[in-house]
C-alpha cells in the first residue's frame, strides 16, 4: 500500500509533455473544482443570493408584489408588536421542544425493544416507518376526523361505552398546538427509530460480551454502554429534527389551518400567509429573515463542531 | 444463538414486548387505515357509520372514479393523468440530485481543495432555509432561462433544493469508506472520473438506496413548488389532489377523496415496503455518521 | 324580449369577432365548488366557438389563497396568465402595478356602464377605465333557516338580534344546536360582519370597515358589535373549529342545527340537497339587515399581453362573460345572481329574485355596502389584520369586547 515507486507518476513528468497534454493534465487537476461548480453557481445564487434578496425586501415597504423602496427595519417592528406572530414564536418553542423530545424518546424506545431479536423485525419496522413516506396532505383530514371529538376517537370511546373519556384538543385554543405534536411524532419517530437501529447495529459487539461477561446486566450495558455510543446519532436526529419543526407547514395548514383562531400559527404559516395573500411581503420576508436567524443560531454551533472537531472516517 | 430455556418470567416478558410493539403499531397504522376503509364504503355508510366500523361490503367504486372520473377543478379525468406527470417530474430530479450529490460528496471526501469544507458547511446551510423564502426569486431565476411553468423547471428546482441533503448524505457515507482505497487507485494513475466509476461507485449501494429513498417521497410528496412552477397541464398529482379534495359538487364525496389520496401516496408507500429494509441498512452503512 | 335582443346582439358580434385571428386564454382561478366548475365550462365552451382555446388553470381551495400565490409568482417571472380571479380593491393593486389590459373598448361596445350598476363598475375600473369584468354578485348577508326546526322549538324564524338570542335559547333548549358554524378565520368573519350590519347599520358599517375611521373603530357601538357577536359563540357546537362551511351548511340541511349565516353559495348545498326554497329552507336577510345588502363580486381580471391573438381572445372572453348566456348560466349554478341589471329572471328561484330586489333597492337607499370579510371593502392588509382579531377574539376565552376593539384599530393602523 505504502510504496512510494509510483510517485513518478503524470504529474512530475508533466514538464516534458506536449503543451496538449499539459492542457489536458491542467484540466485534470482542476477537474473537481470543475465539479463542484454547478453546485457552487447553485449555492451561491439560489441559497444565498435568494437569501440577500430577501432580507433586501424585508427592508422594504412591498405589498402584493416586491416594489423597492426602502423604509429600514420598519417592518421587523411591526413583525415583533403583531400578536399573531408571537403566537406562532411561542408555538414553535413549544412545538419543537416537544416534537424533538417525544420523536427521540419514542424513538430510541421502538429502537430498543425491536433489537431484541424480534421475529418480523422488518414488517414492524416498515409499519413504524412508513409515515414519512406521506405527507400531510395526504393524511391530513384522516387526522382532523381522529381527533374531531364528534367524529373520532372521543366519539368511538364513547360508542364503547367510555362515557367520561375526552379528547377535545383539536377545538381547544390552549391545546391545540399539542396535536400538531401528535402527528407529527407520529410522522417522524419511526425515521427517527431507524436511525437509531441503524446506529444500535454499529456498536461493538465485543464491548457487549465483555460486559456480560462481567456480568452486569441488559439494562445497565444499555445504560452505560449502548446510548452512549449513541451520541452522534441523537445529534444526528436532533438537527434533522429540529430542520422538519422549523419548516413544518404542511401539517398546520392541512390539519388546523392555523385555528381555533391564530392558536395553532407556526411561523413557516406567518410567513406564508403574510407574504402571499395578505399582500405584506415586506413583512413576509421580515419573519423569513427571524426564521432563518433562528435556523443559523442552531446550525452554527453544529456546523463548527462537525467541521472542525471530526476528520475521522 | 444457543437456545436457552425459556423461564416463566422471561417468556411473560417477551409477551408483553410483543404486545407493546402490537399496540404501538395499531397507532401507526390508524390514520391509513381509517382512510383505507373510509375509501371502500359509500357516502351514505360514512355519514352514519362509526370511523373506525368495517365497510359492509367492499366497494373499490370510489377507486375507479377517483382514478379516471373524478373532477378536480374544470376537468373530470381523476388523477391518473397528474399521476404520470408526477413521474416525469420525480425521476429526473431524483436522477440528477443523487448523481450532483454523488459527485459533490466523492469531491468533498477524496478531492478535498482549500475552501471545500466551508463549502459543504454553506451547502449545509442550504438544507435548511424554509422553501417560501425561494418562491418569488425563484420564479424569477427560472423566467429569466425561460424554464417558467414547464416540467424542466420544476425538475431544476428540485435539483436546487435537493442537492444540499444528498451531497451531506454522500458526504458522511464516503468520508466512513477507507482513504487508502483511493490514494492506491490515485497512485495507479487513475483518473477522477475512472476512480469514481470503478473503485467508489460500486462501493455505494447503500447510501444510494438511502438518497433515492429521501429524493423520490420528498419530491413526490412537494405541494408548495408543484403548484407554483408546474405549468397547466403538467401538474403533479399532489395538486391535483388538492384540486380534487376541493372540488366538491354538492356534498362531499369523501370515499372518492380517501381513495384519491392513497392512489396519490402509493408510490412512496410502495418505495418503502420495497426497500424500507434496505433503508435502514444503508443507514447503518454510515449515513448515521459524522 | 330583452334577452332575444341580446342574443342577437351576441351572434352578431361572434360573427365578426371569428374573423380574427384566433388566441388562447390561460385563465387562472379558484372556481372549483358546487357547480362553479360546470358554470366554467360553458364559457370555455362558448370561447371555443369563437375559435379561441382556453387554457384551465385551476387552483382549488382556501377562498384563492394559493391561486394567489401561484398568480404572483407569475407575474414576479414576468410571465401572467392572460385572465385571473382577482376581486375587489385588489384589482386595484395589480392595476397600479401596471399588470392589466385595458377593457373599455369591448365596454364601450357592449355598454357595460349601462348595465352596471356604479358600485359594482367602481371595483372593476381603474382610474377610468375597465380592467375587469364582473362575473357575478354574492348576497353574503343572509339568514339560513330550517323551517321544521323552528316549528319543534315553537319559535319564529328571527329577523333581530334580539329575535336571535331568544330564538337560540329555546332552540337550545329543545336539544338543537342553534347556530351551524365553522370556526375558520373568513367564516368567523363573515358572521362578523353581519353582527357588525345589524348592530351598526350602514353608515357606521361603510366608515369602519371601508373608510377604516379610527373614531368609529373605536367607538362605542363597536364594543357592542364585539359583544353581541361574542354572544352568538353559547350557540354554536363545541365542534366548530376548523369546520368547512358546506359542512356547517349540511347540518342546517339534516336537521342538526337550525340556522347558518352565510352567503348565498350555501344555496347551492340545499339545491344539491334536493331541497327547495320557501318549503325546506328559509332563506332570510341576516338579523337587523333587511334593507341590506353585503356584496361580494367575483371578477375576472385581464393582464396585458403583447400579441394581438391573444388580446382579441381576452375581449372576446370579457364580452361572453358579460352576456347573458354565461350571467344566468354561471349564476344559477352558483346561487349568486347576475351583475348584469335587467335580465330575464324566471330561471331563478326565490331566494334569488329577494336578492336582486335587494340589490336594486339597497343601491337606491346606499345599504348596498362591500363585504369586509370577502375582501371587498379593504385591501388585504387591512383585511388580514381584521380577520386576526376577530377570530382571535371569538375563539380566546379571557379577552374583552373593549380590549378587542383597541386590537382591532391599533392592528388596523399598523397594515395601512
Amino acid at each position: 500500500m505504502n510504496q512510494q515507486t509510483n510517485t513518478a507518476g503524470r504529474s512530475i513528468n508533466s514538464a516534458a509533455l506536449s503543451p496538449l497534454a499539459r492542457l489536458q493534465q491542467a484540466l485534470a487537476d482542476q477537474l473537481p473544482k470543475l465539479v463542484m461548480a454547478p453546485t457552487f453557481l447553485i449555492i451561491f445564487v439560489c441559497i444565498y443570493g435568494y437569501i440577500g434578496w430577501t432580507f433586501l425586501l424585508s427592508l422594504t415597504k412591498s405589498r402584493i408584489l416586491p416594489v423597492w423602496k426602502f423604509v429600514g427595519f420598519e417592518q421587523y417592528e411591526k413583525l415583533f408588536m403583531n400578536d399573531r406572530w408571537m403566537v406562532s414564536l411561542e408555538n414553535l418553542v413549544i412545538f419543537s421542544f416537544l416534537f424533538i423530545a417525544l420523536c427521540l424518546l419514542i424513538g430510541m424506545v421502538l429502537a430498543v425493544l425491536l433489537d431484541q431479536k424480534i421475529r418480523n423485525e422488518g414488517f414492524i419496522r416498515g409499519i413504524y416507518l412508513y409515515p414519512m413516506a406521506i405527507s400531510f396532505i395526504v393524511t391530513g383530514t384522516a387526522w382532523k376526523w381522529l381527533m374531531n371529538p364528534s367524529l373520532g376517537l372521543e366519539k368511538m370511546m364513547h360508542d364503547w361505552g367510555w362515557t367520561s373519556f375526552s379528547f377535545d384538543w383539536l377545538v381547544d385554543p390552549d391545546m391545540v398546538v399539542y396535536t400538531l405534536v401528535i402527528a407529527a411524532v407520529w410522522q417522524s419517530s419511526g425515521f427517527v427509530m431507524a436511525l437509531f437501529i441503524a446506529g444500535l447495529r454499529g456498536v461493538d459487539d465485543e464491548m457487549i460480551k465483555a460486559a456480560k461477561l462481567d456480568g452486569a446486566s441488559m439494562p445497565t450495558i444499555y445504560r452505560r454502554i449502548i446510548l452512549p455510543s449513541l451520541k452522534p446519532v441523537f445529534f444526528s436526529c436532533f438537527v434533522i429534527l429540529s430542520h422538519i419543526a422549523i419548516k413544518s407547514f404542511d401539517l398546520v395548514a392541512a390539519l388546523t389551518g392555523g385555528g381555533p383562531g391564530y392558536a395553532s400559527d407556526l411561523p413557516a404559516n406567518f410567513m406564508y400567509a403574510h407574504a402571499f395573500t395578505r399582500g405584506q411581503m415586506g413583512l413576509g420576508a421580515a419573519s423569513a429573515m427571524v426564521m432563518l436567524g433562528g435556523v443559523l443560531a442552531i446550525l452554527v454551533p453544529y456546523l463548527y463542531s462537525e467541521l472542525r472537531g471530526k476528520k475521522h472516517g | 444463538m444457543v437456545e436457552a430455556p425459556m423461564t416463566v418470567t422471561r417468556r411473560a416478558a417477551r409477551l408483553g414486548l410483543y404486545a407493546i410493539l402490537a399496540a404501538v403499531a395499531f397507532i401507526y397504522l390508524m390514520p391509513v387505515w381509517v382512510m383505507l376503509i373510509t375509501s371502500l364504503k359509500d357516502v351514505e355508510e360514512i355519514r352514519s357509520g362509526n370511523l373506525l366500523s368495517l365497510p359492509s361490503s367492499l366497494n373499490f367504486d370510489a377507486w375507479v372514479t377517483a382514478w379516471g372520473s373524478a373532477c378536480a377543478g374544470s376537468s373530470c379525468e381523476g388523477i391518473s393523468s397528474y399521476f404520470w406527470n408526477s413521474f416525469q417530474i420525480v425521476i429526473p430530479a431524483v436522477i440528477i440530485s443523487t448523481l450532483l450529490g454523488a459527485l459533490n460528496g466523492y469531491v468533498l471526501s477524496f478531492w478535498r481543495f482549500r475552501g471545500s469544507e466551508l463549502m459543504f458547511g454553506l451547502l449545509l446551510v442550504g438544507c435548511f432555509i424554509p422553501l417560501q423564502v425561494i418562491l418569488l426569486p425563484m420564479a424569477r431565476t427560472l423566467a429569466f432561462f425561460g424554464l417558467a411553468n414547464s416540467t424542466p423547471g420544476l425538475v431544476l428546482v428540485h435539483v436546487i433544493v435537493g442537492t444540499g441533503f444528498t451531497t451531506m448524505f454522500f458526504r458522511n457515507f464516503y468520508i466512513g469508506l477507507p482513504q487508502e482505497l483511493i490514494k492506491a487507485a490515485k497512485l495507479d494513475g487513475a483518473g477522477f472520473f475512472f476512480i469514481f466509476r470503478r473503485v467508489v461507485l460500486p462501493l455505494s449501494t447503500p447510501i444510494i438506496v438511502v438518497t433515492v429513498i429521501w429524493q423520490f417521497t420528498q419530491i413526490w410528496n412537494d405541494f408548495l413548488l408543484g403548484i407554483v412552477y408546474s405549468g397547466a397541464e403538467t401538474q403533479p398529482v399532489t395538486v391535483a389532489l388538492n384540486n380534487l379534495v376541493n372540488t366538491s359538487f354538492g356534498g362531499k364525496q369523501y370515499n372518492v377523496d380517501m381513495a384519491a389520496a392513497l392512489i396519490a401516496a402509493l408510490p412512496t408507500l410502495i418505495v418503502y415496503m420495497v426497500a424500507g429494509k434496505y433503508f435502514v441498512k444503508g443507514l447503518t452503512a454510515g449515513a448515521v455518521k459524522g | 324580449m330583452l334577452k332575444i335582443k341580446a342574443l342577437v346582439g351576441a351572434m352578431a358580434l361572434a360573427v365578426s369577432a371569428a374573423s380574427v385571428s384566433a388566441g388562447e386564454v390561460e385563465v387562472l382561478h379558484y372556481l372549483t365548488s358546487s357547480g362553479e366548475a360546470a358554470a366554467v365550462n360553458v364559457l370555455k365552451k362558448e370561447l371555443e366557438k369563437e375559435g379561441h382555446s382556453w387554457k384551465d388553470f385551476a387552483v382549488a381551495g382556501g377562498g384563492g389563497e394559493t391561486a394567489m400565490t401561484v398568480l404572483k409568482s407569475r407575474a414576479v417571472s414576468g410571465n401572467p396568465p392572460a385572465a385571473a380571479q382577482i376581486k375587489g380593491p385588489s384589482i386595484q393593486e395589480w392595476g397600479e402595478l401596471g399588470f392589466l389590459a385595458s377593457l373599455d373598448d369591448v365596454a364601450k361596445q357592449g355598454k357595460w356602464d349601462s348595465l352596471l350598476p356604479p358600485v359594482v363598475s367602481d371595483v372593476m375600473k381603474y382610474e377610468g377605465e375597465y380592467v375587469a369584468v364582473p362575473v357575478n354578485v354574492h348576497r353574503v348577508n343572509w339568514l339560513w333557516a330550517n323551517p321544521e326546526l323552528f316549528k319543534q322549538a315553537g319559535v319564529a324564524i328571527p329577523t333581530t338580534w334580539d329575535q336571535f338570542f331568544d330564538a337560540a335559547e329555546k332552540l337550545q333548549a329543545k336539544g338543537i344546536i342553534p347556530l351551524a358554524h365553522g370556526g375558520q378565520a373568513w367564516q368567523d368573519a363573515t358572521l362578523f360582519e353581519a353582527v357588525a350590519l345589524g348592530v351598526g347599520g350602514s353608515e357606521f358599517y361603510n366608515k369602519a370597515f371601508h373608510d377604516l375611521d379610527q373614531q368609529t373603530l373605536k367607538s362605542n357601538i363597536m364594543v357592542k358589535v364585539f359583544e353581541t357577536f361574542k354572544k352568538t359563540r353559547k350557540y354554536i357546537d363545541a365542534d366548530a373549529p376548523g369546520r368547512d362551511w358546506n359542512i356547517a351548511t349540511s347540518m342546517v340541511i339534516n336537521g342538526q342545527a337550525a340556522m347558518q349565516i352565510m352567503g348565498d353559495w350555501a344555496k347551492g348545498e340545499f339545491t344539491a340537497a334536493g331541497k327547495n326554497a320557501g318549503v325546506d329552507y328559509v332563506c332570510l336577510a341576516a338579523p337587523d339587515t333587511s334593507g341590506a345588502f353585503t356584496f361580494n363580486i367575483d371578477s375576472f381580471a385581464m393582464f396585458a399581453l403583447s400579441d394581438d391573438e391573444g388580446q382579441a381572445a381576452q375581449a372576446d372572453m370579457a364580452r361572453l362573460v358579460m352576456e347573458p348566456t354565461f350571467q344566468e348560466t354561471f349564476n344559477l349554478n352558483k346561487g349568486s345572481i347576475p351583475a348584469r341589471l335587467g335580465m330575464d329572471r324566471s330561471a331563478f328561484d326565490s331566494c334569488a329574485h329577494a336578492s336582486m330586489d335587494a340589490f336594486v333597492a339597497s343601491a337606491q337607499t346606499g345599504d348596498l355596502v362591500p363585504s369586509m370579510a370577502h375582501g371587498m371593502s379593504t385591501n388585504s392588509r387591512a383585511q388580514g389584520a381584521i380577520y386576526d382579531v376577530v377570530t382571535n377574539f371569538y375563539n380566546s376565552k379571557n379577552l374583552s369586547a373593549k380590549e378587542a376593539v383597541d386590537k382591532m384599530a391599533r392592528a388596523i393602523k399598523a397594515s395601512l
